[in-house]
């Protein structure tokens, strides 16, 4: 049997806020706080590919860390051809993710399992916002020009506005990765607390995509600036860039938040998005974010999953959990 | 569990392996096993067993035998007479068996993986993903080895029946280290498992069986302590490869001295982890993590000295504390722990014992607040800060999860604080910086050597020892050496090819020569310097004429020029095209005295003339032999499974004591001399005790070809005196002895006390007139060693 951990007696990672779910107010842009950061890529990679190796989630383990994870899925849809029906159908899954005799096989019907978020673009908020009416599930907007970034600041902060006017609750932004790759922290920074501003009592996440970004080293200055500036959560992937979230990449950027958290007390968000459909990743996910993080992370308010396909994978294998045969995906109300 | 209460405290439950199929195994057996020998289960001699344990529970898993003299004269027997048809069958023949044993191991990977756990206390993680690959891979390597040894090393042969001894902490990884290599290169084996690990071995006994491997050709015995001692004073075992304690290998070193068996030896460690100011310090903590607190610390190489720049040493520490504490430690087959269980009561002990003297010493001890589960025999991860050089847990291997910490200031100072150790097994060294990096690993006296990363293995690679962590590397190209030996030593003979000149009788002063009376003196420092004892040996000629004097050097000479060795150290550091340039400037020389030199040889052995020019022509295309490979024997890039540079770069041993053959006075100096420094080992020389004036001569070449002073020192005097007190002086790195077979014996035996690597001639002459015999790449070969160093890259 292994040990069971009473916490760190001598641990430095500190729980300075007063209130659970404090905001980052950012702190000022100081260069010399990143500028030494060197990531060393193949011990990176080493510890992402070990990792998921020294943990395993089985049985009501893994039937309870993957309600976890429905509870920290920004359930998303951003397409060209999103309508209302969809769109509709979408939030409708969000309200009731699992089938009522799964939860109530595991006696959790009254833990009132939904999904973080529901994520779309500014558009669909009216929509999502009617068919959540009755409901605490906020709506995301992905803004700012999302996916490639490539308006001028003006259009950026205005669509934020108009999102959080229409009814968004969190905000996704892109950031311009030219300036990541030219170096241009402090435009960066700038560009960051603007958004930040514009989003005023909403959530504000920043999507750093680092498929786009050259090198880990840069990935953790990115995420850096990004929590300097005031986001609310930093997120790897806008889903539409030919790399998406990966174990090594959110690695990185825990680790920034790790150190954030230690110099500042202010506990920022992570959002890895794009690619994750299946169950087993996710518990990769939540393994590497407790393992990295601690479970005060392992909360909607500070851990979400960008993804519209896991959630029916999770559902196939809880009802295998419950009944002990392996589910089909009809078995389960679409989105 | 309830799932809410799960899903809020969102804890880890067990995620156990099931051991079903191996404890099949167990009972198929009886949960009693016997002796493998000549392919067949027999039952000991001594009618003795003992129990194996699994450390995790302290459960009995099986009754194992034990071999006693008798039991490991017949394995011997049987792999001897294995040893003819398993020779003749030929590469390609032995390849398709090694190739056979990596598939079947494959295929019963998990097997493996949980025996092991089971047996060992290792966490199934580590078996299942490193151990048990790598023992795949290792034979997969070494399937190519066997075949392509026919034209690779056409000039090498088997040597014959080899007895194999391995440890505790990698059973069956430490199995396919040994195996592997012996049957590539076409020996037969005798492999003593650890006694508190014999059930992987067993089982590959039965793999072995199912490959149809010819009879004999494998032999394993279980068994302690004794069993080994019978299998390593075996008559027809030529070979012993052990890996295991330092003790022991000084043991087996002094047993096996004056043999002639071949040895290697894989031992212990106090491997330094240096942590470098600009390193990427949340990896280093992993880097930590895999160091020290894989397979319980219970690692010869393990990163047990965590040295750090003292600009950051506060910040890591309570970095590493913080992963400490998320660390698990229980039952190897639970998948969610890091740590498993110590091998044995006895080792928990000394564990327990070692940390309570740190304490003691004014250490600080640090340990995670969690307990470790009480069922089996566990020893939480635990730092030491404040530690002391002098500290004893900063000096001794501890083999347990134990990590002692301590900062350095400078980057000169780290190297000095690594190299602060008896052992030289590995170091782990990180920084962001290449240029430090390489700068610093070439300074770091160990046989591997990892940037950025550590406890990474690979079969293409060599591991290995410097100073008493042993000799002899395992994997990679340099790894088969071990089980190999020139074919040309078939030649060599009982008698001198070449008459020696007699010892002189003479003490009575008899009429020199015409002309003015010549002091020769020693050379030490670069300087001619007199004896310290203030005699002389008078010298005669083969027929009894006078010749001369030479200074009659005492242990103080010895010492005086292994000092003066130590000081010449940027002879090491040169580059080999530098080196070449001395090489040919000394033969530059030599030719304009070729007929002094002749006429020298004449005078010491009555040679006639035109065959004593001929020996000189000799020694002048020697030394031109060796300047034309000084920058051509190099290293290699091995072909790792890693993403990353693995280079095999030869090394210079250090300082190595030659002491020359009686007969040969010129080529006898020169063929050993040369290829020593060559490979830019500085040298302390003891020339033929009765015709020593070829040598003596030579400090006038040496003082005019630009060689630095301490490079070649040369002390005269009497051959078994002075090779003692090389022998015994544990700042000498290496020892060749080309002399009796007692005197051999003896090199071999007191070398054991530091490790030093012998090379002796075991009373065999070689003829030093011959190419065959008396140069190329094997005297290179034997004047380095090869460091491994691992270079992992990406961005």
């Amino acid at each position: 049997m292994a040990n069971t951990k009473t916490g760190a007696k001598n641990s430095k990672i500190k729980n300075h806020s007063p209130t659970l779910f404090q905001r980052n107010d950012g702190i000022p842009f100081d260069s010399s706080l990143f500028e030494n950061i060197n990531i060393n890529k193949s011990a990176v990679e080493r510890r992402a590919g070990t990792l998921t190796k020294r943990r395993s989630v089985k049985k009501e383990w893994q039937a309870a860390w993957l309600l976890k994870a429905i509870t920290c899925i920004d359930l998303t849809t951003l397409a060209g051809d999103d309508t209302k029906s969809n769109v509709h159908r979408l939030c409708a899954k969000a309200k009731s993710p699992v089938r009522a005799d799964l939860l109530e096989a595991m006696e959790m019907k009254e833990a009132n399992i939904q999904v973080g978020a529901v994520c779309v673009y500014h558009n669909l908020i009216t929509e999502a916002k009617a068919a959540l009416t009755g409901s605490a599930i906020p709506i995301a907007a992905v803004s700012t020009g999302f996916p490639a970034g490539q308006i001028d600041l003006a259009d950026k902060l205005r669509q934020i506005e108009k999102s959080v006017a229409a009814g968004a609750k969190e905000i996704d932004i892109v950031i311009s990765r030219g300036l990541v790759i030219q170096s241009k922290w402090k435009e960066l920074y700038d560009e960051v607390a603007a958004c930040r501003k514009a989003c005023g009592e909403a959530h504000l996440k920043t999507i750093l995509a680092t498929g786009e970004i050259p090198t880990y080293t840069k990935v953790a200055k990115a995420s850096w600036v990004s929590m300097m500036a005031g986001s609310d959560f930093i997120k790897t992937s806008t889903g539409k860039e030919s790399v998406n979230a990966t174990i090594p990449v959110s690695l990185v950027m825990i680790r920034a938040i790790r150190a954030y958290h230690e110099l500042t007390g202010f506990k920022v968000g992570f959002k890895p998005a794009g690619g994750i459909r299946k169950a087993k990743q996710a518990l990769a996910w939540l393994i590497l974010i407790k393992e990295e993080l601690g479970n005060d992370w392992l909360t909607p308010h500070l851990f979400r999953f960008g993804a519209s396909s896991l959630l029916g994978d999770i559902e196939r294998q809880l009802e295998h959990f419950v009944t002990g045969n392996y589910s089909a995906a009809y078995r389960h109300p679409m989105a | 569990m309830k799932i809410k209460e799960i899903y809020e405290t969102m804890a880890y439950g067990p995620a156990t392996e099931s051991a079903a199929v191996a404890i099949d195994f167990l009972d198929t057996h009886n949960r009693t096993f016997q002796l493998f020998i000549d392919g067949e289960w027999k039952e000991p001699a001594s009618r003795n067993y003992f129990e194996t344990i699994n450390p995790s529970t302290k459960e009995n898993l099986a009754k194992i035998a034990v071999a006693n003299a008798q039991d490991v004269d017949e394995a011997v027997v049987a792999a001897n007479k294995a040893l003819p048809k398993w020779k003749a069958i030929g590469g390609y023949q032995r390849a398709k068996y090694l190739y056979a044993l990596a598939r079947q191991i494959q295929k019963h990977a998990r097997l493996f993986a949980v025996l092991e756990s089971l047996d060992n206390g290792k966490p199934i993680r580590e078996t299942r993903d490193i151990d048990i690959p790598l023992v795949a891979r290792h034979f997969y390597h070494h399937a190519g080895w066997a075949q392509l040894k026919d034209t690779q090393l056409k000039d090498y042969e088997e040597i014959g029946v080899v007895g194999q001894i391995i440890p505790w902490n990698f059973p069956l990884l430490m199995l396919s280290w040994k195996i592997a290599p012996a049957l590539a290169m076409g020996n037969t084996i005798v492999l003593k498992p650890a006694e508190f690990t014999s059930l992987t071995a067993l089982l590959f006994a039965e793999i072995c069986q199912q490959v149809g491997l010819p009879k004999g050709v494998v032999n394993i015995i279980t068994g302690d302590g004794t069993t080994g001692a019978a299998l390593v004073n075996h008559p027809t075992v030529y070979k012993i490869a052990f890996t295991g304690s330092t003790e022991v290998g000084k043991i087996i070193r002094k047993a096996t001295a004056g043999s002639g068996k071949k040895l290697s030896l894989e031992l212990g460690g106090k491997s330094p982890f240096i942590v470098f100011e600009d390193a990427d310090l949340d990896s280093v903590v992993e880097g930590v993590v895999d160091a020290i607190w894989f397979n319980q610390g219970q690692v010869c190489c393990a990163g047990s000295r965590l040295l750090v720049q003292e600009s950051i040493a506060d910040k890591l520490y309570e970095k590493i504390k913080v992963r400490m504490e998320q660390l698990r430690v229980g039952n190897a087959l639970d998948k969610n722990i890091d740590i498993g269980a110590i091998i044995a009561p006895v080792q928990l002990k000394v564990i327990e014992d070692l940390v309570q003297q740190g304490i003691a010493e004014g250490s600080t001890l640090w340990q995670p607040s969690w307990a470790c589960p009480k069922e089996g025999y566990f020893y939480p991860p635990s730092l030491f800060t404040n530690v002391a050089p002098s500290a004893t847990i900063a000096q001794v291997e501890i083999f347990g999860p134990v990590l002692v910490a301590m900062s350095f200031r400078t980057p000169k100072e780290a190297v000095k604080l690594a190299n602060n150790t008896r052992y030289g097994l590995a170091c782990s060294l990180w920084t962001e910086n290449i240029n430090l990096a390489l700068d610093i690993a070439p300074q770091i006296k160990a046989g591997t050597l990892w940037i950025n990363c550590t406890n990474v293995f690979d079969a293409a690679a060599g591991f290995g020892g410097y100073r008493e962590s042993g000799f002899g590397r395992e994997g990679g190209k340099e790894g088969l050496f071990e089980y190999v030996k020139p074919r040309i030593e078939a030649e060599f003979s009982d008698k001198p090819f070449i008459k020696p000149a007699k010892k002189s009788k003479a003490t009575k002063n008899e009429l020199p020569p015409q002309g003015i009376d010549r002091t020769t003196k020693m050379y030490i420092g670069g300087k001619q310097s007199r004896p310290d004892g203030g005699y002389s040996t008078i010298i005669k000629s083969i027929n009894g004429a006078y010749i001369g004097e030479v200074s009659k050097g005492n242990r103080k000479d010895i010492r005086n020029a292994v000092e003066a060795a130590h000081a010449s150290n940027s002879w090491t550091s040169r580059t080999g095209h530098s080196r070449a340039q001395v090489l040919y400037y000394i033969a530059e020389n030599l030719d304009i005295r070729k007929e002094e030199f002749a006429n020298r040889l004449v005078q010491m052995t009555n040679q006639p003339k035109a065959t004593a020019l001929a020996e000189v022509d000799i020694a002048l295309e020697r030394i031109f032999l060796y300047a034309a490979l000084a920058d051509k024997y190099d290293g290699q890039v091995h072909h790792t499974t890693h993403k990353n540079v693995t280079l095999a770069m030869p090394e210079a041993i250090g300082v190595l004591g030659i002491i020359c053959p009686e007969e040969s006075p010129l080529l006898g100096f020169i063929s050993t001399v040369i290829p020593a420094i060559t490979m830019g080992n500085r040298v302390v020389v003891i020339p033929s005790e009765t015709a020593p004036f070829s040598a003596t001569d030579f400090y006038q070449i040496l003082a005019t070809s630009d060689v630095p002073a301490g490079t070649i020192n040369i002390v005269t005097g009497a051959k078994e005196e002075l090779t003692t007190v090389l022998a015994k002086h544990n700042d000498v790195d290496g020892l060749w002895y080309f002399g009796s077979k007692t005197g051999s014996k003896a090199v071999e035996s007191l070398a054991a006390d530091n490790m030093k690597r012998t090379w002796v001639n075991n009373g065999k002459y070689r003829n030093w007139k011959e190419k065959a015999h008396s140069e190329g790449e094997d005297f290179l070969r034997k004047a380095s060693q090869i460091k491994n160093i691992w270079i992992p890259y990406g961005v």
